[in-house]
């Protein structure tokens, strides 16, 4: 729709005309403040924690398990330097490894994740379906933005 | 006219760029971009344009582009 109103506006004479492609849909995924009648609905994004414990995949085991230990939480997210979520080391992987292993060999690459504009409710449910407890949200880039816990919605 | 990703909005957004929903009102008025106008697709035609400034740029968007 937004190409065809592009076109549009080019045809009526405007000169500086941008066409946002990925849309609505995607500035909701990067967690962005909205206008509207539906703007305060809870979603996920509100319930973020920002305190969960990183690692670089270069990094040994020993390194991370200690911060894990002064953590609130017994995992790892794995990330790039710019934030890119590569995997996570669940509390099994960092107890039971050589900790002299760099954190690439262990991680379990590729973690599922959610956006933050998801709606809350909708969440909760899935996750005590799943017997979850907690999901890591990510913007549409694979940025880590954080996790979203069962207990917080 | 040119595509743009999520970083050069921002940055057009930051120059003064202006904003147009071409969604229908409803979805509109649910929820919208902080300072957007809304020009429903269909009704967009030179008398709808007339409270845009032809000197800023003018940014499009729908729901996902489609």
């Amino acid at each position: 729709m937004s190409p065809r109103a592009a076109c549009r506006l080019s045809m009526l004479g405007f000169t500086q005309v941008y066409d946002y492609v990925p849309g609505k849909v995607d500035w909701l995924a990067r967690n962005q403040p909205v206008e509207g009648t539906d703007a305060d609905t809870t979603t996920i994004g509100r319930h973020l924690r920002h305190e969960v414990t990183t690692a670089r995949p270069e990094e040994p085991i020993s390194q991370v398990r200690a911060r894990v230990a002064r953590s609130a939480h017994r995992f790892a997210l794995v990330t790039t330097a710019d934030g890119t979520l590569l995997g996570r080391l669940r509390a099994a992987a960092l107890d039971d490894t050589d900790p002299t292993r760099a954190v690439s060999q262990v991680m379990e690459a590729g973690p599922s994740t959610l956006r933050p504009h998801e709606p809350a409710a909708a969440i909760k449910d899935r996750l005590v379906d799943k017997g979850l407890t907690y999901a890591i949200v990510a913007d549409p880039d694979g940025r880590l933005l954080g996790t979203v816990h069962l207990a917080d919605l | 006219m040119s595509s743009i990703d999520y970083p050069q909005l921002r940055r057009l957004l930051d120059d003064g760029a202006q904003l147009v929903e071409v969604l229908p009102a409803g979805e509109y008025t649910e929820m919208h971009l902080p300072g957007a106008v809304n020009i429903p697709l269909k009704a967009l035609d030179a008398a709808a344009t007339t409270a845009l400034d032809r000197d800023r740029p003018v940014i499009v968007y729908c729901w996902d582009g489609l």
